[in-house]
């Protein structure tokens, strides 16, 4: 069931509306990305929480960040879908993904390699733990992460015909609330800007054929 | 090549920089033959556009001969002479396809920075700061053109350079404000500012059915150009109140189509302007809007057509 909330959003209940609502995030609540998609997908989350946690989720101060991101793209969204779905293009436009490798026939469970700064990187397996083709794709990192995340990302027609609406949601723990400043800005950006870059870039590519850039033209002396 | 370099608000120099190569399969490269400085180029020298960086090469207006190509690109070859837009427009988005170009979706490699001052990325420009891309521009020996198969204009050999360099900007910047104006036939079009745009948008009114056109501005030389090559009856403003010389002029009704052509640095002469002055420099406003506060009071009722083409640098 949908209602519509005083401030005139929908708010959704299910899990199902939840994922499928224009703003994800709002409606999950207060709830994590990650419970939201253990129950969709009706699978367990994948780590259990420790009790500084578990005591911080029961009160409603989740560490995590969550990032909500969508930009429309004039192509099908089978062909988005498919283009995603082999997750081994994300590091074609995502410039901070160093490398993402299949570890199974299927490409349900991947490995994930990310730049960090001070030239580290930042490593994970992610289970593909949603995939409904055409329409969506979810995701959970695996108990070894070394920063804990999920996050979906959906395909939708846009309104009038016109194109996909590509939809991202991320939901990550940085390791350590001390370091939760300064893995926000991980790469420079804001996450939520680097998340739209991300998305720039993949419409670009799908567009296009190619990612807009000015990297190797001249410059004169500083 | 040699390339004139932007280092910080009035230091423009000529430097030598590695040439330009193919980035991307929609790249061609071109040697310049023409080349222009744009009013908007002074902004820069200026200093009132934000996300310059030292060594940033400058120029929107430009055109020259195909030396090289990518492998998507299929409708230039080596040899073709070309104008170059100053925006870099996709072709294919939304926008593109809108005839939108100055507003692709997909040509601005920086869109996230534009995002955060402007809502939404406009397309990426030559030679035009990094929030709008950051590309290198046009006044050099050499430039790439990104999307070459969408903007550059192949011009026939009998056309010299100083005929179609216009087309670059400032000639459809001219005629866009005419167009926008929706001119109808017997109008009477008033234009704000006899600058390059302000003389290009004198002759597209003309072009698209003005019966008259109405020039102002205040340097003599401008005013004669608007006069001898425009065909346009002109007010000086330091001389006249251009407000009432325009009622007087059009039997009391006034212009029917106002089109502003100065942007953000307007001079005038009353209290307003002295104010806008003042409050510029203390950055509660940032632009003086003297010539378009002026446009929208002379304007004949009904006639709801002011167009400022100047660059606004609106602060949010």
């Amino acid at each position: 069931m949908e209602r519509v909330d005083s401030s005139g959003t929908i708010t959704a209940t299910t899990t199902e509306e939840i994922i499928n609502s224009p703003l994800v995030i709002r409606n999950l609540q207060q709830r994590s990305l990650q419970e939201v998609l253990a129950d969709y997908s009706q699978k367990p989350k994948p780590k259990e929480t420790n009790l500084v946690d578990q005591v911080a989720e029961a009160v409603g101060l989740t560490p995590n960040i969550q990032v909500e991101k969508t930009v429309t793209i004039d192509r099908p969204a089978s062909e988005l879908y498919n283009y995603w779905r082999n997750l081994t293009n994300l590091p074609n436009f995502m410039k901070h993904l160093k490398s993402v490798t299949n570890k199974n026939e299927a490409g349900t469970v991947s490995h994930w390699v990310a730049n960090a700064p001070l030239d580290l990187n930042v490593e994970w397996d992610a289970e593909i733990i949603a995939d409904e083709p055409d329409h969506l794709i979810a995701w959970n990192a695996l108990g070894n992460a070394d920063i804990n995340n999920c996050g979906l990302v959906r395909f939708q027609p846009a309104t009038g015909n016109r194109g996909t609406q590509v939809k991202v949601v991320l939901e990550y723990q940085p390791p350590g609330g001390a370091l939760t400043n300064a893995i926000a800005k991980l790469f420079g950006e804001s996450p939520q800007e680097q998340i739209g870059d991300e998305l720039n870039r993949f419409k670009q590519l799908m567009e296009t054929g190619e990612i807009a850039t000015t990297t190797g033209q001249p410059k004169g002396p500083k | 090549m040699k390339a004139v370099c932007w280092h910080s608000a009035h230091d423009v120099r000529v430097e030598t920089v590695p040439d330009p190569k193919i980035l991307n399969p929609r790249d061609a490269i071109i040697k310049i033959t023409s080349t222009a400085i744009c009013g908007s180029d002074l902004h820069l020298y200026e200093g009132n556009i934000p996300t310059m960086e030292s060594g940033d090469i400058l120029g929107h207006e430009f055109m020259g001969e195909v030396v090289e190509t990518g492998k998507e690109v299929k409708n230039l070859q080596k040899g073709d002479r070309v104008v170059v837009p100053f925006t870099i427009a996709c072709g294919g988005c939304f926008f593109c396809q809108k005839d939108l170009w100055s507003l692709c979706d997909n040509s601005n490699p920086n869109a996230w920075m534009a995002e955060k001052f402007y809502g939404h990325s406009p397309s990426g420009l030559f030679g035009y700061s990094h929030l709008l891309g950051g590309y290198a521009g046009g006044q050099a020996e050499y430039a790439r053109i990104p999307y070459a198969d969408v903007g550059p204009l192949k011009v026939p050999d009998d056309l010299e350079d100083d005929k179609v360099l216009f087309l670059t900007d400032i000639f459809p910047t001219g005629y866009m404000a005419a167009e926008n104006a929706d001119i109808e036939p017997g109008d009477t079009v008033a234009v704000w500012g006899c600058g390059p745009v302000g003389q290009f948008a004198i002759k597209s009114a003309y072009m698209l059915g003005a019966a008259r056109v109405i020039a102002i501005d205040r340097f003599p030389e401008r005013l004669q150009m608007a006069q001898e090559q425009g065909k346009a009856e002109v007010i000086n403003y330091e001389e006249i109140d251009a407000g009432e010389a325009l009622k007087e002029m059009t039997g009391g009704r006034g212009p029917d189509r106002c089109i502003e052509a100065v942007g953000m640095e307007a001079h005038g002469t009353d209290a307003m302007a002295a104010y806008d002055k003042v409050k510029q420099g203390v950055k509660l406003e940032t632009g003086r809007p003297t010539a378009l506060r002026q446009a929208i009071v002379a304007c004949r009722k009904g006639g709801d057509s002011v167009y400022s083409w100047g660059i606004w640098w609106l602060g949010r």
